[in-house]
């Protein structure tokens, strides 16, 4: 057993040294294969982190949401329709929401208005998020005008800005009290942007969903897991998008590499030659080129990972966020918290490692097979 | 002893450039003895000198080992004959890295790594530990009087150093079987008989020795315990000594 491991060992070493010898060729080949793994890794890394960010988010959303539709658009809804949800059995709490977007025309943004009864600030003032006071340059205590539904500017003071942790969530908000944003976008009372429905038993919110549809026809309530999947959807069409991109580069790789990997040099074919004249079998051969083509491959995935993960988690995915976060002129900034899904390692692992292993084994088998006096006669 | 009985080898069979390299050799080469195969280029000589080392195999005829290869075989007893015409691949390399060291005419040293790792290389597959080995290379390459150059790469040394280099690599499993193919076509006069006095002492050790070549310095040697001539494939002379 140990002549074994000691014969790997051996042909391991003499398979580190022959990769040396060729500093130029493998060293190339390294970095355009890393940096092909780093791409991908870091694709996969940011939608799965940011995949599981909206899961986490959407925990504290309601079970149910209920928005009034007209002629299939986004309407208003009564608030007295929650009086009536809340009457379905199975059902614990309804409560109005009131929401919407402003747009500023000078930086493009689109930001998002809330009205919370929870914690709510002062008459005319209003708590921003850090996107709203990085791109707006707004400090507390300052004072900001927004143009009203009816021209007219309402002029807010800036009471608070929401802590940079919840970024994700609140980037781009804007809480205002509930009459300043009626006031503001001419909302009329007794009326809300939709209404939250939390249901005691989760198992029965797809009955309940359907009861307020044939209650109220004109309603359209969204479940919670109809949510989920449109952020999955999302973020996977997004990294789909980008990996079309760069499919472009992929494919130039997977040429190069298996041109760098099936043609050996005159050279190579000579040290094989060699080899086999002083004694060494076909097996043998084979081990020594798949260990170099592992070395390299291994290598390349190890530091393609590394520094995905680097990149993704501590630099925010500098490289691709505009591709992967968001869709305004506001970019989000926050850390996300490392997942690593092992299952897409090892798809990873096994479509970068696996083929090009493969495909430095077979020529070396042509080589290898054939008679060792050819070095005799070379 | 090494018996041939009418080994014969052809290149490009059925096609319009065939031709016997060997044709219908029979001899025998004697173990612990100096042979020299004599002849002008295309004689057969290096064909038939791998035949013999086991890296083809002819395509007619028997090559038997008495006394040789033993242990190289799973199973087979001690003085047991083998016969290395009909042995598959994997066996024949076991024959061939234990039973025979070969010295090349274009020495056939890996460039780029050190002479040291060049001198390791044979022994690598044998599974046996880098210190011990190193420590057997050392002793080598000390032999040959090129242990200062163990760190340079091959590329770094004279025509006579990589002889001598190619020598302690022929040395490093213990063959009992030293093959060399033309051994001095690259060397002056006085590397060539250098070369033979390692050779000598290859005698002393009751080593056999083997070596195809048209070089007088090499086949007038007295040496040599038999000298064999070879023309277009075939034995036209065999004898002891000059």
């Amino acid at each position: 057993m140990n002549r074994r491991i000691e014969r790997h060992r051996n042909i391991l070493d003499f398979a580190i040294s022959s990769l040396l010898r060729r500093k130029g060729k493998n060293l190339s080949l390294l970095a355009v294969y890393a940096f092909i793994v780093f791409i991908i890794a870091s694709i996969v890394f940011f939608t799965q982190a940011l995949k599981r960010e909206a899961t986490l988010l959407l925990e504290g959303a309601p079970d149910l949401v209920v928005q009034r539709m007209v002629a299939g658009r986004h309407d208003p809804i009564p608030i007295t329709y929650g009086d009536k949800i809340a009457a379905i059995r199975g059902v614990s709490a309804v409560s109005p929401r009131l929401w919407g977007y402003y747009y500023d025309p000078f930086t493009g943004a689109n930001f998002t208005l809330v009205a919370s009864d929870d914690d709510p600030p002062a008459k005319e003032s209003i708590y921003i998020g850090s996107g709203v006071a990085r791109i707006m340059r707004l400090t507390t205590g300052v004072h900001w005008s927004l143009r009203g539904a009816k021209g007219t500017p309402a002029v807010f003071s800036v009471q608070k800005i929401l802590p940079g942790n919840s970024e994700l969530v609140a980037s781009d908000l804007i809480q205002i009290r509930e009459d300043d944003f009626r006031a503001l976008f001419d909302f009329p009372l007794g009326r809300a942007t939709d209404l939250a429905v939390v249901v005691g038993n989760k198992v029965e919110v797809p009955t309940i969903a359907a009861k307020i549809s044939r209650q109220f026809p004109d309603t359209r309530p969204i479940l919670k897991s109809e949510m989920l999947r449109t952020y999955d959807s999302v973020f996977d069409w997004r990294g789909g998008m980008v990996l079309v991109i760069l499919s472009v580069a992929v494919l130039s790789f997977v040429l190069f590499a298996w041109d760098k990997a099936t043609a050996l040099s005159a050279e190579e074919r000579k040290e094989i030659g060699i080899l086999k004249s002083i004694g060494w079998e076909t097996g043998d051969v084979l081990l020594l080129k798949s260990f170099e083509g592992m070395v390299i491959s291994l290598t390349a995935y190890l530091v393609g990972v590394s520094v995905a993960y680097l990149h993704v988690f501590f630099f925010s995915a500098s490289l691709f966020e505009h591709a992967l976060k968001g869709w305004s002129v506001l970019y989000p900034r926050f850390g996300l918290t490392p997942v690593i899904d092992p299952y897409q390692l090892c798809v990873l692992f096994f479509l970068t490692v696996g083929p090009y292993t493969v495909a430095t084994i077979v020529p070396s088998w042509l080589a290898a097979t054939v008679d060792p006096d050819a070095a005799m006669r070379s | 002893m090494i018996e041939l009985i009418e080994v014969s080898k052809n290149f490009n069979a059925g096609r319009a450039n065939q031709f016997t390299a060997v044709d219908r050799v029979s001899c025998s080469i004697g173990l612990g003895e100096v042979t020299i195969l004599k002849g002008p280029s295309g004689s057969g000589k290096t064909t038939l000198l791998t035949l013999i080392g086991c890296m083809a195999r002819p395509t007619s005829g028997r090559i038997l080992l008495h006394g040789i290869g033993k242990g190289c075989l799973p199973g087979s007893p001690v003085d047991d004959s083998i016969e290395i015409t009909s042995l598959p691949e994997r066996f024949l390399t076991g024959i061939r890295r234990g039973t025979f060291g070969f010295i090349f005419q274009h020495f056939n040293l890996v460039h780029g790594i050190t002479v040291l790792e060049n001198v390791m290389l044979p022994a690598y597959p044998t599974g046996e530990s880098v210190p011990e080995l190193r420590h057997r290379a050392r002793e080598l390459l000390e032999l040959f009087s090129v242990s200062r150059h163990a760190a340079a790469r091959i590329e770094q040394l004279s025509g006579g150093e990589m002889q001598r280099v190619a020598i302690a690599r022929a040395l490093i499993n213990d063959p009992a079987v030293i093959i060399a193919d033309e051994p001095t076509a690259h060397l002056d006069s006085k590397l060539s008989c250098e070369f033979m006095e390692i050779i000598g002492g290859f005698k002393g050790q009751g080593k056999s020795v083997l070596i195809a070549s048209h070089d007088p310095i090499v086949y007038d040697t007295a040496l040599a315990d038999a000298v064999i001539e070879m023309r277009d494939g075939r034995i036209i002379g065999a004898g002891t000594s000059p």
